[in-house]
């Protein structure tokens, strides 16, 4: 019996998902489901939210050419205003907090609000990085204990902190390899990336200034070894694998890959986005990789805040340390602890590549992520690896009888079950399935990623979605399928209860309205 | 004049030494709505098989490589107001630019009409 | 494990279901020497709230925060009150929790927000447009040099000396991988900006200046003569402000023809936090807006006609265009964004004038008592609310004994441009509402008991 729904209620969805014959109502509110306008539209320039004293002098004579004729026009809101503003929006917004976000290589795990208050104490919300160092000792040590921990669970050597996030991670890993190859007095121009990888793969070997070359994936999903090894040669710099990869799936060839590229003098950078199927169960650093971010907003729960902020610290090997970017922690032979900043570095980093971004990293995901591994320990850590990699097969055999599984018969997967849209009937496709579980309650899983696979749908439920949890998701998928084996045709204007409709996509970039305008046109 | 078809969708009509191009009717199926083309600069030399325009649709960019070598003498302007033509009208009004073609032998070595459409039923 | 909902009995529910032995069943793909065989030795094990708190308030009470000492340091990141509501808001787990809004229709609340904070950035700073953020103000920096390079397809950047040290190491850094030719140097104790040496070294090579406003010492460079300087050659005016509270009293650099704008949105909303995570703005005029780095939200409607926001010309980006994308950036500051949009919103652009007012007050009062220390001279023409004094004596080493006797008296120079020893005696003081009568004076006091009989 599922205890969610005892009663065994269903809406209706009607005709093209309308409420039938309900009531319109004059303010376009229908109870809780709240309408809610710009900012814009009903503020007002004489109204502030923020008590100010006027000034108690005038500005500078010397300031006369540069003073602005008149205030920014932005209109304010009052304290009320404001709170009623932002909480009306945020309940058109899912959150982990509300239910399963269950999609793919994002890792979307339970938020820990220790994290949340330990990040506030004053003590490290509150100090300013160009602060003199010995007034910032414990924020040093917060990067030095969390650094450290990155290098024990992966198992390399040094850590570079300060790249802001996964993308800016990899930059830092290419940069570092590049560094490594002119120092080497051999600069190489190609850089080898598996067909099945993420777009910043790709997108960051370009910004590094290198030529990329795609390796096709073998029929089991992984990196197709033979034609890997036949590309070798040395004008590669170096290989991007991402490992367990984006089709959930381990690279069994990973050490014999990681050899073959040593082997013609290049570098192996690992995407780091899937740690969480492997964190204390296996280290990527035995496995012979270079260099590897970590995403604290995937694997270390730091929160994902509607599009960032991340951060992605990238582990090294002994033969990149040298090339790590600024600033970096060090532990002096004095017992103190210092950051390594530009004066510092002839001394103690002389190959640094340089600086990446203003200031020292991430400060506040780190005490966040920081908090989160204290929370688990090096027991708790494994325990979430296993829990991710079990709930993600038991969605994978759970559903794999009514959706395709293109590799459901190699072997289990890892902490992400993939499907494809092979089995669908004519005319329904995988963004149906999609928004129809917006309908259901749910955050769709990934979609059409990744490319290797057509229509492809990557579940990763993670280990903080109980069994009851999935049990429910499992049902409501099992139930799209159906209904598509039966031809709802619902289901191809679905979401119908969401808050918006399907988004006209075509219009928003054909014709793009970006900001407000006074004039604004209505649609 | 007579029209010819590369292997990724590319037609060009030729007439004399002036090649119209464009993507077939095939092509913007498979692209969906297109929302934007980037096309190149008017006086541009180009080799056959460079990318030399970008078409838009929400959700994919593909490149478009020109079937022959030559100048690029004109675009299309009306792309810019109205992307859609290139869905409504692919194989007309819908041209992305005119190019003076460098060497006539090119076309050697693309299809004609049915070659393509066999082509594309084959796909 | 208080953040795992699987019980014992349900992994072995599971594992049952699956006809798997133990759970290693399912790691056989990984090869027996990777497979570490129980937790990794020397790590602590799982530990209990009260003691990951108690061991992580130890670690925050071995450091000076901004509040607990009178105050006065800027140099790219701003002590500012954030209004109480602001955290509240931006705790919401539908805001805090929620994902890049990929699925629209239920990711309205983040997509509005979007939509409005680019239309406060775009106004701050006098563009056409906006993105949706990028990490800090420094990575803006160097995205819009690459932009402009794209758009001008030159590579010569030129430098104002005014730009942050941090924001030109980064482009320095990252040209060395792409071939830019960045020139510029560290600046000079001069009044002025270095306007006139800027505009000298434009030539038709040049993709793009780059100017900060107010700059690193506090000075404000004439940004009108200077894109009118770069325009004559094609060239592009990229303005950088990493104080965009400054932007209430100046004028908005888009207004004087800088073409595009990026900057630090640290001020507004988002705390210290000892360097990030920060908030990247970036505005440009509208022609530029395929060339656009970063996220942008535009506004549609939906199948019902009602209304609605989604992340539009995607196909910039890393995750369609891959290696031709504008940009590598995928996740970006969402959440420093919304906090930013809500003070924003709080304020208002009379607001932000006022408070904009106060700040540059508050300067004037420290400017003048500081000036009143035998030895201490102004060197600024003009100012915001941040100044570089010149001391009688290194400030390094006045800002340490400062330090040890909690007192947070600005940034040396030299800590910014170590190795350049004409800064050497350079102080870079900055007064922000925050700042009391009581912290300046305290200031005054310290200050003067500090450079007591050394000689002007």
């Amino acid at each position: 019996m599922n205890a969610h729904n005892p009663a065994g209620w269903r809406p209706s969805l009607g005709e093209s998902g309308g409420d039938g014959d309900k009531p319109v109502t004059s303010s376009g509110d229908r109870g809780l489901m709240l309408e809610e306008p710009l900012s814009f539209e009903i503020g007002s320039p004489d109204k502030c939210g923020v008590d100010l004293v006027e000034a108690d002098a005038a500005p500078l004579a010397s300031l006369a050419g540069h003073l602005r004729a008149e205030a920014p026009a932005l209109p304010g809101l009052t304290e009320p205003e404001a709170v009623r503003h932002y909480t009306r929006l945020s309940r058109q917004n899912y959150g982990i907090d509300l239910g399963p976000f269950p999609l793919g290589s994002c890792t979307m795990k339970h938020n820990p609000r220790l994290n949340e208050k330990v990040a506030r104490l004053p003590g490290f919300a509150d100090v300013h990085p160009l602060q003199p160092q010995e007034t910032v000792v414990g924020a040093i040590e917060v990067i030095e204990q969390l650094g450290g921990w990155l290098v024990s669970l992966s198992g390399m050597n040094a850590v570079a902190m300060s790249p802001k996030a996964g993308a800016h991670g990899e930059l830092c890993g290419l940069l570092c390899i590049r560094a490594a190859h002119e120092a080497n007095g051999e600069p190489r121009e190609i850089v080898l990336v598996p067909e099945s990888a993420h777009g910043t793969n790709p997108a960051t070997a370009a910004f590094a200034g290198y030529k990329v070359e795609s390796i096709p994936a073998n029929a089991d999903g992984r990196v197709d070894f033979e034609a890997l090894k036949v590309r070798l040669g040395p004008d590669v710099a170096g290989v991007m694998i991402t490992n367990p990869n984006t089709c959930g799936l381990f690279e069994r060839d990973m050490k014999a890959i990681a050899d073959a590229v040593h082997a013609v003098g290049g570098y192996v950078y690992c995407d780091g986005a899937n740690f969480n199927a492997i964190v204390g169960k296996v280290r990527p650093g035995d496995l012979g990789i270079d260099a590897m971010h970590i995403n604290l907003h995937k694997t270390f729960s730091t929160p994902h805040g509607g599009g960032g902020p991340g951060s992605g610290p990238v582990v090294l090997s002994e033969a990149l340390a040298p090339f790590a970017p600024l600033p970096l922690v060090r532990r002096e032979p004095d017992g103190s602890v210092r950051l390594i900043e530009e004066e510092g570095a002839a001394d103690a980093a002389p190959l640094t590549f340089g600086r990446m971004t203003a200031f020292h990293g991430q400060m506040g995901m780190f005490t966040r992520a920081l908090t989160y591994i204290l929370s688990h320990g090096a027991d708790g850590l494994r325990q979430v690896a296993e829990d991710a990699v079990l709930n993600a097969n038991y969605v994978l055999r759970s559903c794999e009888d009514v959706l395709d599984a293109p590799f459901g018969a190699s072997g289990p997967c890892m902490h992400e079950a993939l499907f494809s849209d092979q089995g669908l009937p004519e005319g329904f496709s995988t963004l149906d399935i999609a928004k129809g579980l917006i309908d259901e309650g749910f955050h769709p899983m990934t979609v059409y990623f990744p490319l290797v696979v057509h229509g492809a749908m990557l579940v990763e439920p993670t280990e903080t979605e109980s069994k009851d949890g999935l049990d429910r998701f499992i049902e409501s998928l099992r139930s799209l399928a159906s209904r598509a084996h039966d031809a709802d045709e619902s289901l191809k204007s679905a979401p119908h209860f969401a808050p918006r409709r399907r988004l006209d996509e075509t219009r928003a970039a054909r014709k793009p309205v970006l900001t407000w305008s006074e004039q604004a046109e209505d649609e | 004049m007579s029209r010819y078809f590369t292997k990724d969708h590319e037609w060009i009509e030729v007439d004399g030494h002036t090649g119209t191009v464009g993507i077939t009717d095939y092509a913007q199926g498979q692209l969906g709505d297109i929302t934007f083309v980037e096309l190149p600069g008017e006086g541009s030399a180009v080799k056959q098989g460079d990318s030399v325009s970008v078409v838009d649709s929400v959700k994919a960019a593909s490149d478009i490589y020109t079937p022959v070598s030559g100048t690029v003498t004109e675009v299309n302007g009306d792309l810019d107001e109205q992307p859609e033509l290139v869905n409504s009208e692919a194989e007309s009004g819908g041209w992305l630019f005119r190019i003076a073609i460098a060497d006539a032998n090119e076309l050697g070595s693309l299809m004609d009409r049915a070659a393509y459409d066999a082509y594309v039923a084959g796909l | 494990m208080r953040y795992l909902p699987l019980t014992a009995a349900d992994r072995a529910e599971m594992l049952d279901f699956l006809g798997a032995s133990s759970i290693d069943d399912l790691f056989t793909d990984v090869p027996e020497e990777a497979r570490l065989s129980g937790p990794i030795a020397g790590l602590p094990s799982h530990a209990s709230e009260m003691a990951v708190e108690r061991h992580m308030s130890a670690l925050a009470a071995k450091n000076l925060s901004a509040g607990s000492a009178p105050f006065f340091l800027g140099a790219g990141a701003y002590r500012h009150h954030v209004p109480a509501s602001v955290d509240h808001l931006i705790q919401r787990g539908e805001f805090l929790t929620a994902y890049t809004p990929y699925q629209p229709e239920i990711a309205q609340g983040t997509l509005q927000v979007l939509f409005e904070f680019q239309t406060q950035v775009a106004r701050l700073f006098g563009t056409d447009i906006a993105n949706a953020s990028m990490y800090d103000g420094s990575t803006a920096c160097w995205e819009a040099i690459l932009m402009a390079g794209r758009i001008t397809r030159r590579s010569r950047v030129i430098l104002s000396s005014g730009l942050h040290p941090h924001y030109a190491s980064v482009n320095r850094t990252l040209a060395h991988f792409t071939g830019d030719v960045i020139e510029g140097r560290a600046p000079t104790l001069e009044g002025k900006a270095d306007d006139q040496a800027v505009i000298d070294s434009i030539d038709e090579a040049t993709s793009c200046v780059v100017v900060q406003y107010p700059d690193i010492l506090g000075r404000i460079p004439d940004l009108a003569q200077i894109a009118e300087a770069a325009h004559a050659k094609d060239a592009l005016l990229i303005a950088v402000v990493t104080e965009p509270v400054a932007l209430g009293l100046i004028e908005a650099p888009g207004n004087l023809g800088a073409d595009i704008v990026v900057g630090e949105g640290q001020s507004l909303g988002v705390g210290l936090q000892f360097g990030g995570p920060y908030l990247g703005l970036f505005g440009c005029r509208e022609k530029f807006v395929r060339q656009m780095p970063g996220r942008l939200c535009g506004q549609t409607v939906d199948a019902d006609g009602k209304r609605g926001f989604v992340l539009t010309l995607s196909t910039r980006e890393q995750h369609i265009r891959r290696e031709k994308a504008t940009s590598n950036i995928c996740t970006n500051s969402g959440l420093c964004a919304l906090a930013f949009s809500i003070h924003m919103t709080l304020l208002g652009g009379e607001g932000l004038a006022r408070l904009a007012r106060i700040n540059h007050a508050r300067a004037q009062r420290m400017v003048e008592r500081l000036t009143e220390v035998p030895g201490v001279r102004c060197l600024n023409d003009a100012w915001f609310n941040e100044v570089t004094l010149v001391l009688p004596k290194p400030a390094r080493d006045v800002v340490r004994s400062l330090a040890d006797r909690g007192l947070l008296g600005g940034v040396a120079l030299e800590r910014l441009f170590p190795g350049v020893p004409e800064l050497a005696n350079g102080l870079l003081v900055t007064a922000t509402e925050t700042v009391t009568d009581e912290d300046i004076e305290t200031f005054a006091a310290e200050l003067a008991k500090e450079l007591e009989g050394v000689l002007a």
